[in-house]
């Protein structure tokens, strides 16, 4: 390179010399300042950190899942566009709230016909099935999210859903009648809008610009049924 | 030889070029639509190897669309990608398609032009199968509040049994037609039969017309109820029938009839078994579970 760099500064060409001026006075042998470091960063602090996974404490493990869990429901609650709960997917929080509410959704053994509310299993398949189906739905239709992604997000976002279950049930321990009504269908709709807006903040951007709608209508369906199901639930 | 092959290939470019001709006119403005088929017509008028040839270049054309379709095998995920390859647009335009039969406008050439999606029909059906479940649900408590004596409850299987029956009705219905037309394939000349995804296509966004009849269905009136349903009715089956049309015109008059008027009267079956399901629910709280004319499954 250094001997290129001098053969074009020879003097005995004919070529304009200003534009090679100084090129020979320039010498690339030597140790040219480069910036930025060459070695790749090693990541100690996180190797360091999973192995040392296997000897820490039960109580340990359980509170940082459960501090991820609960960080994740904060992201839920006031939904940004952030991309936590996108990057370190986990299912736990979405078992919780389905069996949650897949307990409270079920009928008594009392009511035994079959024109009652939904069984523990139907509650469940549910919102799992429904939730596969609207993730296939999304990467069908051209979406760049991963399956457990969205599968992730899409449970996360049933706790509103939750807590106005919780709500409904305290207010079913009143008398019934139309106000006891009004106050759980105004709960259920907050709530339910609450759902749609959380999960639309994170899964909009996945999908492509033109497809955006026929993506979000079946998670607008999902929520719909959860809401309706958890409205129409009488204490037997 | 030579000279006798060169003619053939001359012939064969003027057929595709009238062919390649086709499909531009059917995407650039429904009023071309019909000059295509006159267009086409004419050429078979003129001159029955010509025709001969049109009839193996669609069918070569055809062909070739499905070969490339399944291009991706079907254990590739790519495969099933590109049954959903649609735009907001596009599934919004084809609603309105059906909403809207036209006497000369078929459905599959102009709104699907050779892309049928699995999204409307899919989608469709869930929303038809919930909406039956919630109005009936509604209808159950609206029942109520007039006679306080009506046990309660929220009926829950009612949503398997809706979602089993319409999803059937869509995939077999459609199974059973495209089998038979293909099977009469013989009979016809000009136009090819449709594959089983169009057909399908075709059933599943006939059956949007009957999300916003089953809302209205609660409004308790009922002669304004099956003026709904008659409508309704109407509506779908129309374009179930204006889209067949040219395709079974070519066939016998019996086998025409015969197979225009099962149509719809499986898409009636259909239609009143969605009221029925519902009107039983005001007559008495708990229906007993026996059998209920509602599609052919």
């Amino acid at each position: 390179m250094a001997k290129a760099a001098e053969s074009s500064g020879d003097p005995g060409t004919a070529s304009p010399r200003p534009l090679f001026a100084g090129l020979s006075d320039i010498s690339i042998s030597q140790d040219i300042p480069v910036e930025g470091e060459i070695t790749i960063p090693m990541r100690s602090h996180i190797r360091e950190f999973d192995s040392s996974t296997l000897n820490e404490s039960v109580q340990n493990t359980i509170m940082r899942d459960l501090k991820a869990v609960g960080k994740k429901f904060m992201h839920v609650l006031y939904p940004r566009k952030s991309n936590t709960l996108l990057r370190d997917w986990d299912l736990w929080g979405p078992l919780i709230l389905c069996v949650t509410l897949a307990l409270m959704l079920q009928r008594s053994s009392i009511d035994s016909e079959k024109d009652g509310g939904p069984q523990f299993a139907e509650v469940f398949v549910i919102v799992w099935f429904g939730a596969v189906t609207i993730t296939l739905n999304s990467k069908l239709l051209g979406g760049n999210i991963s399956f457990f992604q969205s599968l992730c997000v899409l449970g996360y976002c049933i706790l509103p859903l939750t807590v106005a279950m919780l709500v409904c049930r305290l207010v079913l321990l009143a008398e019934p009648g139309p106000i006891n009504f009004m106050v759980r269908f105004f709960v259920v709709i907050v709530m339910f809008a609450w759902s749609i807006v959380a999960s639309t903040a994170f899964l909009a951007d996945s999908q492509p610009p033109n497809r955006k709608a026929l993506a979000i209508y079946p998670v607008f369906l999902f929520y719909f049924v959860i809401s309706w199901m958890i409205l129409t639930f009488t204490p037997q | 030889m030579a000279a006798a092959d060169e003619l053939a290939f001359h012939e064969f470019e003027e057929a595709s070029d009238l062919l390649a001709e086709t499909p531009d006119a059917a995407t650039t403005s429904g009023s071309n639509q019909l000059t295509p088929q006159g267009h086409v017509a004419v050429a078979v008028d003129s001159g029955g190897s010509y025709g001969a040839e049109e009839e193996v270049e669609e069918s070569d054309r055809t062909a070739l669309l499905q070969e490339e379709k399944q291009q991706p095998g079907f254990w590739t995920f790519g495969y099933y990608q590109s049954f959903f390859d649609v735009d907001t647009s596009q599934v919004l335009d084809r609603i309105r398609g059906s909403l809207l039969p036209r006497p000369g406008h078929n459905f599959v050439r102009h709104h699907l032009r050779n892309g049928p999606d699995l999204y409307g029909p899919f989608w469709i059906c869930a929303t038809l199968a919930f909406v039956l479940a919630i109005t009936g649900n509604l209808t159950l408590v609206l029942a109520q509040r007039r006679d306080p004596s009506i046990h309660y409850s929220p009926q829950f299987h009612k949503v398997t049994v809706a979602g089993v029956t319409i999803y059937c009705y869509v995939w077999l219905v459609p199974l059973a037609l495209w089998a038979f037309l293909r099977w009469r394939k013989g009979v016809r000349e000009r136009m090819g039969p449709y594959t089983f995804l169009e057909t399908v296509c075709v059933y599943g966004y006939s059956l949007f017309v009957f999300i916003p009849t089953v809302i209205l269905w609660l409004i308790p009136v009922p002669w304004l109820q099956w003026l709904f349903g008659g409508l309704a009715l109407a509506l779908s089956a129309a374009s179930l029938v204006f889209t067949l049309w040219p395709v079974v015109r070519e066939d016998t008059r019996l086998v025409a009839a015969v197979l225009l008027s099962t149509v719809v009267l499986l898409h009636a079956l259909l239609a009143v078994g969605c009221k029925t399901s519902r009107r039983r629910l005001q007559l008495e709280p708990t229906p007993p579970r026996n059998a209920q004319p509602k599609g052919p499954a």
